[in-house]
């Protein structure tokens, strides 16, 4: 098999605040193959952003630390790269969306002007007409006219906000396209043409794409393969066939399904997952899940839980251990 | 037939704006039976919100009737006003900005049962808040702790045991879920239907989440653009969605579902016109693949399909 385009071994990462240390990321390992797409799903506070910050090398600095572990893009380990050279991998190689496309563009310059910045930057070699016509040919893509390239953001509503910053992330062409919550603030048929869109990009540009975010059924519906996160872990990890339809479940997994109310299901309770997500200033011992966890053991609270493999499926959970084999 | 608990006859309400009338809600009626829930669905920008808040005079409607039990509260005076919010609350979207900072939780619960001189002294008065909390589900110790120490799970439950506090009959909840993560989101859910089958409470729930309000609601009203599309017995509508704009909302929706995988999205195209100064016609026009000449005239009234569902198009089948 071919080598992964990114390969993330025992990530740990810290933040450091005046009150104690919060574990954010404690020793995750995730791979992605070239042309696939990787669902991160987890609720607030489970370290999905933290994790794509890293992959960025775009902690918060002094207070975000990477304490451990390796990210290899293409072979090569981020972490021992200067900031001279992530600046070229950042855009050409990998290029971020992110969450709010209301607050990630620069409301005082045009957005054709910052689509072109990340040209200018990138291709000085381009002559300036050229660059004008990428921009263009940026724009018609995610389904914008040209026309509006000297429009400020303001004067677009947030869908297509949206879209333009998916133009500038996708101008150099990049290798991975991370994208964090790209459609948790628009609207349903928003989303659905903004996803439709990005789809039909990546199949085009042959990109990669971590997408980040809370909704299961986006992730059922363009995924290859899904981690679910919990308090800085992923507690399962495998193909989109293994989380969806699979027998073995952690049980996390499982309370984050019954959490939701399916619309084809008619269920008159939720089955809601018990208590709160634990402080990662305080995490619990044992596997982190034991506090909220309906089939928690003794063993559960003391040992933290092996990884059990099952082919591509991985689950990090006691319960398995009588289980699968 | 009884009178319902809340009818909502032909409620406006317009901004004025330098570009003109914004028609936020136009012409809504609907009803709203006592122990039952309606959702209000609809996307950013419909008059969702403003519809919730106008059916409380938390904004005062432009025109039209709100009866409460037979009764016209857009007519009363302040005093009457302030009776009658003892009964008709509002739970709020967002947990963080809708508790006062400065107040602590007991405080904030206490509030309602000081303005309307609900309890003769203190002791009764923080009893009462104790049950309250009790019955949301927040644990005594948190009474003199303030909303930031706190979760949005756990705000959200303050915010729901305020709009307890004088016993109402109709809680209008404005997206009340929307900001949680979804294991929250379902404690949350489960909370507001249990108080309903214990207090035989009517909510109007708003919400932009069709897979909420399929599993809360008995009946829901689709808005586009200020107007109500469709209106049906939650069943029927999920069943036999009518109205075009109903039926791409429904398809957006992504659903688990791995085989779906890879398949094209049937999205609606372009996005929602401006709601000020309406062209005449179906709003929803514009973007309608079944769009003909005659949608552009004319008032789209709702018509009776079959018994009970409602569609604001006269070519649904």
């Amino acid at each position: 098999m071919s080598e992964p385009l990114l390969e993330i071994k025992d990530l740990v990462v810290e933040y450091h605040t005046d009150e104690a240390d919060v574990h954010a990321l404690n020793g995750i390992s995730l791979s992605l193959d070239k042309g696939e797409t990787l669902g991160l799903v987890g609720e607030t506070g489970a370290g999905k952003t933290t994790t794509a910050l890293s992959i960025m090398r775009l902690l918060p600095k002094k207070i975000g630390e990477i304490k451990n572990g390796q990210i290899l893009f293409e072979g090569e380990n981020l972490l021992d790269k200067t900031e001279a050279q992530m600046r070229l991998i950042r855009g050409e190689s990998i290029s971020m969306i992110f969450q709010d496309p209301m607050t990630s563009l620069n409301p005082v310059m045009r957005v054709g002007d910052q689509i072109l910045e990340a040209l200018r930057l990138h291709r000085p070699d381009m002559s300036k007409a050229e660059q004008q016509k990428k921009v263009d040919e940026m724009l018609e893509m995610v389904g914008i006219p040209a026309a509006r390239k000297r429009e400020y953001p303001h004067q677009f509503s947030g869908g297509m906000k949206q879209r333009v910053v998916i133009a500038i992330a996708l101008a150099l062409e990049p290798k991975l396209l991370i994208a964090d919550e790209p459609t948790t603030a628009l609207d349903v048929t928003i989303q659905a043409q903004v996803l439709q869109m990005m789809s039909d990009l990546k199949t085009k540009l042959d990109t990669s794409m971590l997408l980040i975010t809370h909704d299961l059924g986006v992730v059922s519906q363009t995924c290859d393969k899904v981690a679910v996160m919990y308090a800085g872990e992923v507690v399962e990890y495998g193909r989109a066939e293994d989380i969806f339809l699979g027998k073995q479940h952690h049980p996390y997994t499982e309370g984050l399904f019954g959490s939701l109310p399916e619309l084809n299901a008619t269920a008159k309770r939720l089955s809601p997952i018990n208590g709160l997500m634990p402080d990662p200033m305080a995490l619990p011992e044992g596997c982190k899940f034991h506090p909220r966890c309906p089939h928690c053991t003794e063993r559960c609270k003391k040992e933290i839980p092996a990884v059990h493999q099952d082919g591509e499926h991985m689950i990090r959970c006691h319960l398995m251990d009588k289980e699968v084999r | 037939m009884a009178t319902p608990m809340l009818e909502i006859k032909h409620l406006k309400k317009y901004f004025s704006t330098p570009a003109g009338q914004l028609h936020a809600v136009d012409d809504v009626s609907l009803t709203i039976e006592a122990g039952q829930t309606l959702g209000v669905v609809g996307e950013s920008g419909c008059g969702k919100s403003t519809l919730g808040r106008t059916v409380l005079r938390l904004l005062e409607p432009t025109s039209g009737e709100v009866l409460y039990n037979g009764t016209d509260i857009t007519k009363f005076n302040r005093k009457q006003m302030v009776a009658a919010r003892q009964e008709l609350q509002m739970i709020f979207q967002d947990p963080y900005a809708s508790l006062n900072p400065r107040l602590s939780v007991a405080e904030i619960i206490a509030e309602p049962l000081i303005v309307n001189k609900k309890y003769k002294n203190k002791k009764e008065m923080y009893e009462r808040v104790g049950q309250l909390m009790e019955t949301v589900g927040l644990a005594p110790r948190l009474m003199n702790s303030y909303p930031h120490e706190l979760d949005g799970g756990r705000r959200q439950r303050i915010g729901v045991a305020r709009a307890l506090a004088t016993d109402p009959r109709f809680i209008v909840c404005d997206e009340p879920v929307s900001a949680l993560d979804v294991s929250i989101q379902a404690q949350i859910l489960n909370l507001l239907m249990d108080l309903q089958d214990q207090q035989g409470l009517s909510y109007m729930f708003i919400t932009h989440d069709l897979s909420v309000v399929k599993h809360i609601s008995s009946h829901i009203a689709v808005m586009y653009l200020g107007r109500c599309v469709e209106y049906a017995e939650t069943e029927e509508l999920f069943a036999h969605p009518m109205h075009p704009y109903t039926q791409a909302l429904l398809a957006a929706i992504p659903v688990i579902d791995i085989t779906r995988r890879g398949k094209k999205w049937e999205t609606l195209q372009g996005e929602v016109t401006s709601p000020i100064n309406p062209a005449p016609g179906c709003r929803f026009a514009p973007r309608c693949k079944y769009a003909c000449e005659g949608c552009h005239a004319g008032n789209m009234e709702l018509l009776q399909i079959s018994a009970g569902h409602w569609v604001a198009c006269p070519y649904a089948r």
